[in-house]
């Protein structure tokens, strides 16, 4: 009777441990998580006019093949859905109800565009599904504390005024700062980070600003508006376009001061070759990831891992867009959030893990900048590195600067 | 008497229809309840074109500039003076209504393509001009607006809520678009399409008929705006690209230009055809979306609702003659009798 009573409490038991083990070896899961894959979701303006940004989605959906063909993560392969929104915000909330509400999507992973994810914050915050590493460079997606569920990527253009303004007052204490902005949030964004980093200086420093309008036909007023305000050093925080009109006029009027051209319009095709390569010789701007045309890197192994990964998995693709080399990054970035979250892959859990990133190196991401994250810093990267354009390419220099605040 | 008969079945058919299109949203999830909503607003846009294009022949390329301007009258009367939802529809309405006419009376100047190429720069410059007034429009990043909640002792969630009110607006819009067209107004306007100098010899003041049909219509495509405006709860210049005016048009042509049916189908292929195409192919969905409308085109050159609609009523009239006889025969003999 007795030894009965222990075989029925043991088999009890031995039960209960084997209940225990199924669900440690099961994982937890939330929706869109099995032990066989992980959903993610994402939108990508394929079509319409950003589609030049197409190759974000391309890039990383051709790493996630990479990553399914070599076992996946933690065993389970990763199921990237991409949608095309044609950057036209009311397609990216429908695309993403689909994939949260119809596909059961665990999280969005780098929509693309500042107004479509500015259209999908409230809806992804208010239903609790993580928003991740957003592909825009807008100041507003570090605010863990109103939007728990959306974390950035891009050093922000806040972030990047910051990094001049701390070169500024390292390098060139006296100067007198003229500013070239475009009259809406990513040109204030642009200035607001330049008057934050300069602190208490910045009214005595910035002496002068002058803003245009896209539909402006040219700068070339506000340019010689500046000169005149006797600065000595100018920030130009532009569209590629006016950019280069921009550096041709300060060129052309005899003006020598210290120029700092965003990263938006740094691009050696599309901005200094037009503005002529011999104008902007000694511009400075900042960078954050491995330019692909750039030489220093091309015998590196890890520009040699990149190329063979867009050979064999993004054929077809450019591999002299820094864009892929973006996308590459961020997809890295996700891989290593999921492969932390383990076997819980409950949108908690992988907000936690996001939240909770440590100087992680991407490999195609300049020596020095480095991924951080914590419960009330929702910004990855913060770090730039200065380069300087000798007439053909941009040459870095100095160390890496970190931003402060912000 | 048989008209009577008639009339009511038409009102108890029409009856059913409308409660099955009530009952629709709460058979499906709500997400696709949120489809079928941007289904009505489009057709309701599509409408306000068929009125325009459909029924007095001039083409327009811009009527994404009017569903902006609906959309960002409803989204700065929400934000800025915190109208309630609901009552932000009228206003946008007429706001529409008056640059419909501003727009139409140079547009008289313009005939066809002429017409068409005037329109196309309105859709071109709606994006700039959006964000150009950025201290009204919040510029690049435009507007984000509350979600609209449904009144509570409904008990039921927003999607469908929205899908009942944008319904509501639906058959309103239908009914008005009905009762201008199959009336004097409607013939004036076929007129003025078919032969300009005859119906001006007519008597038709063709240049008044022409703006009021420009008004009309992008009232209707205005009121789709303020619509979309307040399902989507976010406005920015991008959404209302030159690529909506153009949906606007495929959708009006495949669903049949000159019917008011049409606008459904037509907003049905605005909104699924590309996600369909989307599904089907990553690599080209675009040229499976051209490929849809060529066969559509050639299988149905009036449209949808166009080609199916005269079938339609031929196939209904095989079955009526016999009664139309009987009808006849009991006049005739009421005749003898007197």
């Amino acid at each position: 009777m007795r030894m009965k009573l222990n075989f029925v409490t043991g088999l009890f038991a031995a039960g209960l441990t084997l209940i225990n083990g199924l669900a440690l070896a099961a994982g937890q899961y939330g929706p869109g998580a099995s032990d066989a894959e992980i959903k993610i979701g994402n939108t990508m303006p394929y079509s319409g006019p950003a589609s030049a940004y197409g190759i974000v989605g391309k890039t990383q959906g051709a790493y996630f093949d990479m990553i399914n063909a070599q076992g996946g993560i933690n065993g389970r392969k990763i199921n990237f859905i991409s949608r095309d929104d044609g950057y036209s915000p009311p397609k990216t909330v429908e695309q993403v109800r689909q994939l949260v509400e119809q596909d059961q999507v665990l999280l969005m992973f780098s929509p693309l565009g500042t107004p479509p994810n500015v259209a999908i914050h409230a809806y992804l915050n208010d239903n609790k599904v993580p928003q991740l590493f957003v592909a825009t460079g807008a100041n507003q997606w570090n605010d863990p504390k109103h939007f728990p569920w959306t974390m950035g990527w891009l050093p922000s253009y806040g972030t990047e005024g910051h990094i001049y303004a701390a070169y500024i007052l390292k390098n060139l204490p006296n100067a007198k700062i003229a500013v070239l902005y475009q009259n809406d949030d990513f040109g204030k964004d642009y200035l607001n980070g330049l008057r934050d980093g300069l602190g208490a200086n910045a009214d005595k420093m910035i002496v002068a600003t002058q803003s245009y309008e896209t539909t402006d036909p040219t700068v070339d007023s506000q340019v010689v508006a500046l000169q005149g305000s006797g600065a000595d050093a100018i920030l130009i925080a532009a569209i590629p376009k006016f950019a280069a009109q921009a550096i041709r006029k300060i060129y052309d009027i005899g003006w020598k001061p210290t120029t700092f051209l965003t990263s938006v319009s740094n691009s050696v095709g599309t901005v200094m070759k037009n503005a002529g390569p011999e104008k902007g010789v000694g511009i400075i701007s900042a960078a954050f990831a491995k330019d692909p045309t750039d030489p220093q890197w091309q015998n590196s192994h890890e520009y040699k891992d990149w190329l063979a990964f867009m050979q064999k998995y993004n054929s077809g693709a450019s591999t002299t867009d820094i864009q892929a080399v973006i996308g590459y990054s961020q997809a890295q970035l996700m891989a290593a959030v999921l492969k932390a979250s383990g076997n819980d892959l409950t949108r908690d859990n992988v907000m936690k893990q996001a939240a909770s990133v440590h100087d992680l190196k991407l490999p195609m991401l300049l020596p020095g900048i480095t991924v951080s994250t914590g419960p009330d810093d929702f910004a990855p990267l913060k770090q730039m590195q200065l380069q300087k354009f000798d007439g053909t390419g941009w040459k870095l220099f100095g160390d890496v600067i970190s931003a402060s605040g912000s | 008497m048989t008209k009577d008969f008639t009339a009511a079945w038409r009102l108890i058919g029409a009856a059913v229809l409308i409660a099955l299109a009530a009952a629709l949203p709460f058979a499906v999830s709500t997400y696709h309840a949120f489809q079928l909503t941007l289904v009505m607003i489009y057709a309701i846009a599509v409408l306000g074109l068929n009125i325009l294009t459909g029924y007095n022949g001039q083409i327009s390329l811009g009527h994404g500039g009017f569903f902006a301007a609906g959309a960002y009258t409803a989204a700065i009367l929400m934000h800025r003076y915190g109208v309630p939802y609901w009552a932000t529809v009228p206003p946008a309405a007429l706001i529409c209504f008056v640059l419909g006419v501003l727009f139409g009376l140079p547009a008289l100047r313009f005939e066809g393509p002429y017409l068409a190429l005037v329109t196309l720069a309105m859709a071109l410059a709606t994006p700039q001009l959006l964000k150009y007034f950025d201290t009204w429009t919040g510029g690049q990043q435009g507007i984000n607006l509350l979600k609209p909640v449904p009144p509570h002792w409904l008990g039921i969630d927003r999607d469908r809520w929205l899908y009942l009110v944008v319904l509501a607006v639906l058959l309103v819009a239908m009914r008005v678009a009905a009762n201008i067209l199959h009336g004097r107004t409607g013939r004036a306007l076929v007129a003025i399409r078919d032969h300009p100098i005859a119906a001006a010899a007519m008597g038709i003041n063709t240049a008044r008929y022409k703006t009021l049909a420009f008004g009309i219509s992008t009232l209707f495509t205005g009121v789709a705006g303020a619509l979309s405006a307040i399902v989507i709860s976010y406005v920015s210049p991008e959404g209302y690209g030159l690529f909506l005016s153009l949906s606007f048009l495929v959708g009006s042509a495949v669903g049949g230009i000159a019917t008011i049916g049409g606008a459904i189908v037509g907003g049905l292929f605005i909104e699924f055809v590309p996600n369909f195409a989307n599904d089907i192919s990553d690599a080209a969905p675009w040229a499976l979306y051209g490929l849809a409308m060529l066969l559509f085109m050639y299988a149905m050159p009036r449209g949808v609702v166009g080609s199916l609609g005269p079938w339609f009523a031929r196939s209904m009239q095989r079955i009526r003659p016999r009664r139309a006889a009987f009808d006849d025969s009991e006049e005739q003999l009421k005749g003898r009798t007197l």
